[in-house]
């Protein structure tokens, strides 16, 4: 199922950069509500997303795309089906288990950054290795992902201080420093002017490739999908190439 | 730690408010323990500088005003004395008086004391830090506030109505009080007949020179006293020294008031806290939505919560303590009853730290509901 330019994700592999296992789901139900106001967020959903990989899925408000990251990402239990995360699978696994397997495993990047208020950009990644326990290694150097994103003239600012697109380079950054098997992406470029939004996407682009790291963008902007792998459509619940 | 710390040097204002109010809080806390200590030394410290462990009162004499209304016999401490329990037993009398004072410039100082009457040589019989012991019948030993009335050693005292005349001999060196009156020890004998209304070359009525107000108990050293054995024998009813206190003019009644103050204080400080951190967490919801989404475990952010609390409470209530202490310090010279005790102050400034962490703990249990999902979309 899963396509792509494998040669092109190797040739910018950086040095060091290890495959990891990506993304699989199988047969994934969910549905919402209770009665007669439930709703199949999720009809039978099969997808796999490969190491490196950078796939977007698009659809109208209410598809089901965001309940798609809810799964992929342990924030919601399927009613059927299996989730597999960098080779681990996470369907079953209890609240506990699910909250190490997101910062074990997966990056999240939302929307608008959502970046903690009260700390600078170098201590959003920190943080996150914090959170990890990741600290004192098992991920990336905090300045040099900055840098990597082009903010490591920032680093000592804070979100209010930052632009809307830098905001989002600094919540890309911090979720890759932990070095996460699957990047779950939730409309990086909805609060974006369309230069800031093709420069956010070229850049989940090439650190997807560059880290190796199963890339699942849900977005209702179609003039960035060319920087995409692979795209796919989401209409009721139902994932389609 | 990593995001408490920075989240309270971020939004120090906010918590600087917080702990402003804690503060102040905490100073309130020192003013009333102060004033708590100052009271129970002004109402009791006579009984408690007392070697006795236990007093037997009359039997059927009403507890809450047992040393005014008491009148027991001194044979029955003959009764007391022979129990093996008991190391000791002496008659015992208070009598509160109004009296002049004249110093030896001539000066006439109207003074209100406490007469207790001990018997010279007994084991109640005050220690001296200067001047003479009890002995003559005419002479007395006076608390230390008493000099620092401007009375010395010396000094006459003469009781209105009775016209007896006492000499200051001694001082304890101490401050001695009862029912918010200096205390002056003076011999048995001449309470007794100070007791019975007589005045100088009277002859006071028959069976005065038996009566006192209470027996006396020291337990025989490491023993503890069979009160209720005790009472069956000699036909007394008997307290412990710390109830006793309680049968001294007004301390049940102006400790309750304050004891009960202290206690919605530290209610109001829980409640602040907690409804700080209520604020607070909800304020945060979506923020702590997506560091759970992060995988941040519950108790990772419970416990980054609980540090900011103990921050907060921990330095907002040391600044108040000093800043309660150094007012209280200029208090304690003024008249009024304060005394600033180490115990009493280190327990109110742990009871309100952890009636805080109390608050802060059960505020920080929303974060328990905080939903992870709600970080997806663009609700904020």
């Amino acid at each position: 199922m899963t396509t792509g330019s494998t040669s092109r994700r190797q040739d910018l592999h950086p040095a060091g950069a290890q495959e990891r296992g990506g993304l699989l789901m199988e047969g994934v139900t969910l549905s919402l509500g209770d009665g007669d106001a439930t709703v199949t967020a999720l009809d039978d959903v099969d997808l796999a997303v490969a190491a490196g990989e950078f796939a977007a899925i698009v659809g109208p408000s209410g598809s089901g795309k965001s309940s798609l990251l809810a799964v992929a990402g342990a924030l919601t239990t399927p009613d059927a089906g299996r989730v597999l995360v960098d080779g681990v699978d996470i369907t079953r696994a209890s609240s506990r288990e699910k909250a190490r397997h997101r910062r074990e495993r997966i990056g999240f990047v939302f929307q608008s950054g959502n970046l903690i208020p009260a700390l600078t950009a170098l201590d959003q990644l920190r943080f996150a290795l914090d959170i990890a326990g990741k600290r004192t290694g098992g991920g990336h150097d905090p300045r040099e992902l900055l840098d990597r994103v082009g903010m490591g003239h920032r680093v000592g600012h804070r979100p209010h201080q930052l632009s809307g697109g830098e905001r989002q380079r600094v919540g890309i950054a911090r979720a890759l420093v932990t070095r996460p098997a699957v990047l779950l992406v939730d409309e990086p470029t909805a609060a974006l002017d369309r230069a800031r939004s093709d420069d956010i996407v070229t850049l989940l682009a090439h650190e997807a490739h560059g880290f190796a790291v199963a890339t699942i963008m849900v977005t209702h902007d179609h003039e960035v999908l060319s920087h995409c792998d692979r795209v796919l459509s989401m209409v009721d619940g139902r994932l389609s190439e | 730690m990593f995001l408490a710390w920075r989240e309270l040097v971020f939004a120090r204002a906010r918590f600087g408010l917080m702990g402003g109010v804690v503060a102040l809080i905490a100073i309130l806390v020192v003013l009333l323990s102060g004033l708590s200590s100052g009271l129970v030394n002004d109402g009791v410290s006579g009984l408690q500088r007392l070697p006795v462990n236990a007093f037997a009162f009359a039997e059927g004499t009403q507890t809450d005003s047992a040393f005014s209304r008491s009148t027991v016999n001194v044979s029955q401490a003959t009764a007391w004395k022979g129990r093996d329990d008991v190391g000791d037993a002496a008659p015992f009398g208070i009598t509160l008086v109004n009296a002049k004072a004249t110093t030896e410039a001539g000066a006439q100082v109207p003074i209100d004391l406490a007469l207790f009457g001990v018997e010279p040589g007994s084991f109640l019989a005050p220690a001296v830090s200067d001047g003479a012991g009890l002995g003559d019948l005419d002479g007395i030993v006076v608390s230390q506030t008493v000099l620092d009335e401007g009375l010395a050693i010396g000094d006459t005292v003469a009781i209105d109505r009775l016209g007896t005349q006492l000499k200051i001999v001694g001082t304890t060196g101490d401050q001695r009080t009862f029912g918010h009156v200096d205390v002056a020890y003076l011999p048995l004998r001449s309470w007794q007949q100070v007791h019975a209304g007589a005045g100088p070359g009277d002859e006071a009525r028959a069976g005065a020179y038996e009566e006192v107000t209470a027996i006396a108990l020291r337990a025989r050293d490491g023993d503890q006293i069979d009160l209720t054995g005790g009472d069956a024998a000699a036909g007394t009813a008997s307290m412990t020294l710390d109830e006793s206190f309680g049968a001294s003019p007004g301390y049940t009644a102006e400790i309750s008031t304050l004891t009960l103050i202290q206690v919605f204080l530290y209610a109001i400080s829980a409640l602040v806290v907690g409804t700080f951190f209520t604020v607070w967490t909800i304020q945060r919801k979506h923020e702590l939505a997506v560091v759970r989404a992060m995988g941040a475990s519950t108790g990772y952010l419970m416990r980054d919560t609980m540090i900011q609390a103990t921050v907060i409470l921990a330095v907002s209530t040391a600044g108040g303590f000093l800043i309660g202490v150094g007012g209280g310090a200029m208090l304690a010279t003024t008249p009024m009853p304060f005394a600033l005790e180490a115990g009493p102050l280190v327990f109110a400034a742990l009871l309100l730290v952890g009636l805080g962490l109390a608050g802060a703990a059960a505020a920080v249990g929303r974060i328990v509901r905080v939903d992870p999902l709600a970080a997806l979309g663009g609700q904020r």
